[in-house]
């Protein structure tokens, strides 16, 4: 069971900080958002998950409440980050950004 | 104040057809009472009865001001099944999205990744012609390798943007098909 829990939160932490390096890395805005909507989700995801098993551990009533409160958190994130992330984009189309395309300087 | 007039008259037309299929009117209002009441009992986690019936009256209170908004049909036919059916969908997307992470974190930690990406914007129509299967559609295009959605209408004009040429080339692809299985007439 630690060991279970142990992966699964060294691997969120490993998207959350693939996402992180990736925003600082990708060249402009739009593909800096590929790494901010994708990697956290899953990062956040397997994070939360790992915390809702660790807290069954010494499983009670109060446990149990709490491990369904983090799962109903992770179907949030889960709907939310990727529609937050189509609101971004759509801001930067309106705003008139035109995406980088191969051979320009990074931005 | 004819406006007004004319307003509520096309608001009542509806009344006689409702009051006729009562009985179903009250299935709607009984399901976001039992959602209501779970989240209630999930995030109060008491359960004396003053709390109980607590929370009782205020979820019949939001379910009798709100389940309209939740079914805006009082038709129930099928939606069961198509619930079933995404939740049969998700197991699936979830696969494609740790695909998904690790083609991007695989991008973001190459040494040389400026010279892997290409991205560019691909349009697109769609052949869904659900709303609630759009939506599912842009998410999941948002959640899986290398493509977010950039701009959908009604009618299923789709802009994506892909961050390199491998990951725009499939759609829409194997995932539209799953989704029109979803939400397909039942």
């Amino acid at each position: 069971m630690d060991i279970l829990v142990c992966i699964l939160l060294f691997s969120g932490l490993f998207f959350l900080t693939a996402g992180s390096i990736g925003i600082l890395r990708f060249p402009d805005f739009y593909s800096r958002l590929h790494p901010a909507g994708k990697l956290d989700t899953l990062g956040t995801l397997l994070a939360l998950l790992g915390l809702a098993l660790f807290n069954l551990q010494h499983f009670s009533l109060g446990a149990l409440l709490t491990s369904l409160k983090i799962m109903l958190i992770i179907i949030f994130v889960f709907v939310a980050s990727p529609t937050a992330t189509h609101a971004i984009v759509d801001a930067g189309v309106r705003a008139g950004l035109a995406p980088w395309t191969k051979g320009e300087k990074r931005r | 104040m004819h406006t007004n007039e004319e307003k509520n008259l096309h608001h009542n037309q509806p009344e006689p057809a409702q009051t006729a299929r009562s009985p179903l009117c009250f299935f709607p209002l009984l399901i976001t009472f039992i959602m209501m009441f779970g989240l209630w009992l999930l995030l109060s986690g008491k359960f004396d009865p003053f709390h109980l019936s607590l929370g009782v009256i205020s979820c019949a209170l939001v379910a009798f001001l709100s389940s309209d908004l939740l079914f805006p049909s009082p038709i129930l036919k099928g939606k069961l099944t198509v619930f079933l059916r995404w939740l049969c969908y998700l197991p699936w997307l979830t696969i494609e999205l740790f695909k998904a992470n690790l083609h991007v974190a695989y991008l973001v930690f190459h040494p040389r990744m400026m010279d892997l990406i290409d991205p560019r914007i691909i349009k697109f129509k769609s052949t869904l012609d659900s709303e609630l299967g759009l939506v599912t559609f842009a998410n999941s295009i948002t959640l899986t390798p290398g493509t977010i959605t950039v701009n959908v209408s009604l009618d299923g004009d789709f802009k994506v943007h892909a961050i390199d040429r491998a990951s725009g080339d499939p759609l829409p692809g194997e995932m539209e098909i799953k989704i029109a299985k979803v939400f397909r007439k039942v």
